[in-house]
C-alpha cells in the first residue's frame, strides 16, 4: 500500500509514521526533508515550491511503484510534498518505508528521495534578502 | 493543429503565463515543439534541461503530439 501526497499545509510528520505501520515491518524509515538557511552561502530567506499536482502524484506513484519491485519485502510506502511558501525549519517533504529487516527500509527510503528528486515535477524558488532563484535551473 | 502548452517554474516566468495556446502543424513532435519555443522564447534554451510532458508522462523527443494531450513544459525539477 503506498499513501502519496501533496499539500499546501503543513505535514504531519508522525501521520507518515502511522501510515506505514505494519505488523509484519520489524523496520519504519523516514527521510524527512526541511528549509535550510543557507544556500552556496548566501542567507536564504524562504523557499517557494511550486507543482504540476496531476503528473507529480503520478510520478510519485510510479515512483513508489519502482521501489516495490526493487524492494519487494516493502509493506507500505509514504511520501507527502508541501508546496507554497515555506519558511526556515519548515517540512517540505516526508518518505516513510516499512520493511521486514532495517538494511532494505535505509536502501529503499533513500531511493525513494534520490528518485523523487530526479523526476518528480516540483521546483523550488529560493528567496534571499536580495533576490530569487530557481534552484538547478541553469547549467 | 492546436495546443496548450503548462508551464511551470523559471519556464513559466520566463514565457510571462501560466499556459500557452499553440497552433503547430498536424503531427508536430515533442522536439518541434521544443525547437520551436526555444526560438520564440531564447531564454528557454539556456536552462540546463528542459522535457515535454504528455498525460502525465515524460515524452521522448520523436512522440508525436496530439490536440487532445495534455502537453506541459518541464524545466529543471528541484523538488525534495
Amino acid at each position: 500500500m503506498h499513501h502519496i501526497d501533496l499539500t499546501d499545509q503543513p505535514i504531519d510528520v508522525a501521520a507518515a509514521l502511522h501510515a506505514v505501520e505494519s505488523d509484519e515491518a520489524g523496520a519504519v524509515n523516514a527521510f524527512i526533508g526541511t528549509v535550510r538557511n543557507r544556500s552556496d552561502g548566501r542567507r536564504v530567506v524562504r523557499l517557494h515550491y511550486e507543482a504540476y499536482p496531476p503528473m507529480a502524484l503520478h510520478q510519485l506513484r510510479r515512483v513508489a511503484e519502482m521501489a516495490q519491485e526493487k524492494w519487494p519485502m516493502l509493506r507500505q510506502v509514504a511520501v507527502t510534498h508541501r508546496y507554497g511558501t515555506l519558511e526556515i525549519g519548515d517540512v517540505a517533504v516526508v518518505v516513510a518505508v516499512s520493511t521486514p529487516h532495517r538494511g532494505d527500509s535505509f536502501a529503499a527510503c533513500q531511493y525513494i528521495i534520490d528518485t523523487l528528486k530526479e523526476v518528480v515535477p516540483i521546483w523550488k524558488k529560493e528567496e534571499y534578502e536580495d533576490g530569487t532563484v530557481w534552484v538547478a535551473a541553469h547549467p | 493543429m492546436n495546443l496548450t502548452v503548462a508551464l511551470f517554474g523559471i519556464a513559466r516566468e520566463i514565457v510571462g503565463k501560466s499556459s500557452l495556446d499553440l497552433t503547430v502543424p498536424a503531427g508536430q513532435s515533442a522536439a518541434g515543439l521544443l525547437a520551436d519555443l526555444r526560438t520564440q522564447y531564447p531564454a528557454l534554451a539556456s536552462l540546463r534541461s528542459l522535457a515535454v510532458a504528455v498525460n502525465n508522462e515524460y515524452a521522448a523527443e520523436e512522440v508525436a503530439l496530439h490536440e487532445r494531450d495534455e502537453i506541459a513544459l518541464i524545466p529543471p525539477v528541484s523538488g525534495g
